[in-house]
């Protein structure tokens, strides 16, 4: 997968998630929880949503990582960059 | 004796808030048990396949959004619609009173079976592995999650919980409710039952098991309590949610006032985990009259539990012969025939169903009885064809359920 991929892929998991929310003006450099109504069970919703769809195991301590768009994609570029897009 | 309490330890009815297989607010429901409209329909559930169940099609987003309605329950959402349509109901200015004295009482039949099962599913598909059982698990299953989704969604601080009680849970509710009140635990109490149960295969499984799922090429004829040719419970999902307040506080603000409780009674058979106990059941009755300073006579409607198994109706019909067996005044009628059993929301709902008959004088029937079992005929007994009768003060409701827990409520016209 790309960063793009990567990007479409975390936004597929935020419309289940959130789905009240308009997705379509995320901006990127800014934390979600900034920007959606999100909580520490979203966020472990995102993490069950990788486990379940690519398996990709996140160490509790990198749930950090996972603050904005930017820096979630760039965590995961290198865990999903051999995983092909479905 | 209740009646004798004065008017800060009596307890009345302001408020309706329900939805059912046949209708989403009470009078589109009574409306339905006057035109004889079944709820029950066909219907999927995995593992089991197709049969037959009643289920509710509120709008679920009339009070909640999208993303509340993943992260919860259906008990929490039923729930959730029947307070906000219970405090609509009441006419009482949500906005101006103090949320901490509001109190949530809610019967179940069970609860976290649902989730629990569609956990399971969700982990076969990943070989069992635990790692992908969702962390929302737990808050979804806790016994008091029908209730707590009520009081994160309306802002209510006062207590609140689930009453577990089997199929006599919506009376359970509306009794705790009454309690606490008379406590001065809440100044308004949001009481009675709902239930999920058309949501796990268990539950139609088990009844199968048993030999009491019902089945029908029609449904709306499957349910079928009293009648020679019944086959089982139709399993149904729904609520109903009352107001209660204590009348001192309903006359200061004028409110209306569906009926008072002015009795009720809860005993156990300690006899069997299954099968009814007609001399309990009967006990129970008149301790519930007993303490409403009201003979049998002087009750109009009865509204049986009876869930159209052989024992399960016949042993009612016992009880309620020892009971009203002298009182040719007293009408009774099932509820279940039009909706199914309704579980935990049964016992509410079938009261709902009853009360307007304080206003319109009619006793709507038990239908789909086209070959009355002898052992249930019943002297009174409503079958097929509503009844007028001239004056309707009193409802008896039963409820009775697993375990051997019964209950009866008796509200009167107010």
């Amino acid at each position: 997968m790309t960063e793009g991929d990567i990007r479409e892929e975390i936004l597929d998991i935020l419309e289940s998630i959130a789905p009240d929310e308009d997705l379509t003006q995320i901006d990127d450099g800014v934390n979600f929880r900034d920007q959606l109504e999100l909580d520490s069970m979203d966020f472990l919703d995102i993490v069950m949503e990788l486990r379940k769809r690519h398996r990709i195991q996140i160490p509790e301590d990198d749930y950090v990582q996972l603050a904005s768009m930017k820096s979630t994609v760039t965590f995961l570029e290198p865990l999903m960059k051999d995983i092909e897009r479905v | 004796m209740i009646r004798s309490a004065s008017d800060d330890q009596r307890i009345v009815i302001t408020g309706v808030g329900l939805t059912a297989p046949n209708g989403d607010n009470l009078a589109d429901y009574r409306q339905g048990l006057l035109e004889g409209r079944s709820g029950v329909d066909t219907y999927h559930v995995r593992y089991v396949g197709d049969t037959l169940a009643g289920e509710c099609h509120f709008d679920e987003l009339k009070h909640q959004k999208r993303k509340d309605l993943r992260r919860g329950t259906r008990a929490g959402s039923v729930g959730i619609y029947c307070a906000n349509e219970t405090v609509a109901d009441s006419g009482i200015d949500w906005s101006t009173i103090d949320t901490s004295r509001v109190g949530v009482y809610v019967g179940v039949t069970e609860h976290g079976n649902v989730e629990t099962e569609n956990e399971i599913n969700e982990i076969k598909a990943f070989d069992f592995d635990t790692r992908v059982w969702s962390h929302h698990h737990n808050p979804r299953t806790v016994a008091n999650n029908p209730a707590g989704e009520i009081t994160l969604n309306m802002g209510i601080t006062g207590p609140h919980y689930t009453i577990g009680a089997a199929c006599a849970a919506g009376n359970a509710g509306l009794i705790q409710g009454a309690q606490m009140l008379r406590l001065d635990e809440c100044d308004m109490a949001i009481a009675g039952g709902v239930s999920e149960s058309i949501r796990t295969f268990g539950i139609f499984a088990g009844f199968a098991s048993q030999g009491a799922l019902a089945n029908n090429a029609n449904p709306a004829r499957a349910s079928r309590p009293f009648d020679r040719d019944r086959n089982g419970i139709v399993v149904s999902e729904g609520g109903c949610l009352f107001m209660l307040e204590r009348l001192s506080d309903a006359s200061r603000r004028d409110a209306n006032i569906y009926g008072e409780l002015v009795g009720y009674a809860m005993t156990s058979d300690a006899s069997d985990f299954v099968l009814p106990n007609p001399e309990q059941q009967a006990r129970c009755m008149r301790l519930a009259l007993d303490r409403a300073g009201l003979s049998a006579e002087d009750i109009d409607i009865v509204s049986t539990h009876a869930t159209a198994t052989t024992s399960g109706d016949i042993q009612e019909c016992k009880a309620i012969r020892r009971v009203f067996g002298n009182s040719r005044g007293t009408l009774i009628n099932n509820t279940k025939s039009y909706i199914g059993h309704a579980m935990g929301a049964a016992g509410s709902l079938e009261l709902a169903g009853n009360l307007p008959a304080f206003h319109d004088g009619v006793c709507h029937p038990t239908i789909n009885v086209d070959n009355l079992d002898p052992e249930c005929a019943l002297t009174g007994l409503v079958i097929n064809e509503p009844r007028e009768k001239e004056s309707v003060e009193t409802i008896l409701n039963n409820s009775f359920g697993m375990l051997g827990i019964n209950s009866a409520v008796i509200i009167r016209k107010f």
